[in-house]
């Protein structure tokens, strides 16, 4: 019972990176669930970047290297232009077509 | 250290439920405010890591900057979001295997995870003790230092995307007039003015 309430109460290094990996799945999963629409599947890349983050800041808080905050900063800055571009290219393809599900974009399908 | 464990748990909670509820929503809108909500979790767990600086960097460029910009472009197209959501449930089945797999090998992994005995000898870069450098300046001497490539490096990162999305998403109407100034200033007299004789006691016809 108290080596049970200590594991639970003594947060370690494997509760975050637990946190991250649910999360990670649950933006993978969004991919495959919402296969027709482009901002779901967007913000589902936003959610695996953020496990990411949390790993990258798990790790380095835990192992006392302040590298890995420096590598979630980059992570954070690619995941920030991947957005922006992103949407970007939805927004032209919208104007474009009129329609943003991914089962109209196979106009290279040749 | 029970104080610890009752934030983590509660931004953990709520960071898995919103994370489930952005790919859940029936409405986009809703989806990313729960998207926001997820971010502020996680800026919350940053801070109970001691990485404060990225969890402002988190609600500021996040929460402030790209969850709005998908908010601006979800507002922005006129699409039928729930004819986009016909045929999730036939999607359901393989999701979830994946899922599954994918977690339980995630899992597996951090279960079994042991930190090797010569880690401590690879650190770079130590995190100072907080009670005399702060995250923000510590950060920062290292960021500008021996990771500067790694800064100049996000900062063009940012440039292309900055000007790859101006240049996507710019557009001129034909039928809106500009101002074109070098035409302005390639004016001349013969191009600009008509000069007419007028005989006296006559008006222009």
């Amino acid at each position: 019972m108290s080596t049970a309430m200590n594991a639970a109460t003594t947060i370690g290094l494997g509760h975050y990176l637990s946190v991250a990996a649910i999360v990670f799945t649950l933006g993978v999963l969004g991919i495959f669930l919402n296969r027709k629409n482009v901002v779901i599947i967007l913000m589902s890349i936003e959610l695996i970047l953020l496990a990411v983050n949390i790993n990258l800041v798990a790790f380095s808080s835990f192992l006392g290297d302040i590298v890995g905050q420096v590598y979630a900063l980059i992570v954070l800055t690619v995941a920030a232009a991947e957005a922006a571009i992103g949407l970007a290219i939805l927004v032209a393809y919208f104007r474009n077509r009129g329609s943003i599900a991914v089962e109209d974009i196979d106009l290279l399908k040749g | 250290m029970l104080l610890h464990a009752i934030f983590f748990y509660l931004f953990a909670g709520v960071t898995v439920a919103s994370a489930v509820m952005v790919i859940a929503a029936r409405n986009p809108v809703h989806s990313v405010l729960f998207l926001i909500l997820a971010f502020v979790n996680a800026a919350g767990l940053f801070v109970l890591m001691g990485a404060e600086f990225l969890a402002w960097i988190l609600i500021i460029v996040y929460v402030g900057a790209v969850a709005l910009l998908f908010l601006s472009v979800v507002m922005m197209l006129d699409v039928d979001f729930t004819a986009l959501r016909r045929g999730v449930l036939s999607y359901l089945p393989v999701g979830v295997l994946i899922g599954a797999v994918l977690l339980v090998e995630l899992l597996i992994i951090v279960g079994a995870w042991v930190v090797g005995p010569d880690v401590a000898k690879a650190i770079t870069a130590p995190i100072p003790p907080p009670a005399q450098v702060s995250n923000t300046q510590a950060l920062g001497l290292v960021l500008y230092t021996n990771y500067i490539y790694f800064f100049q490096t996000a900062g063009i990162i940012l440039l292309v995307a900055m000007i790859g999305s101006i240049v996507l998403t710019l557009h001129h109407k034909p039928r809106v007039r500009r101002q074109i100034i070098a035409h302005q200033v390639a004016r001349s007299k013969a191009t600009a003015i008509e000069i007419v004789k007028v005989k006296s006691g006559q008006g222009l016809p």
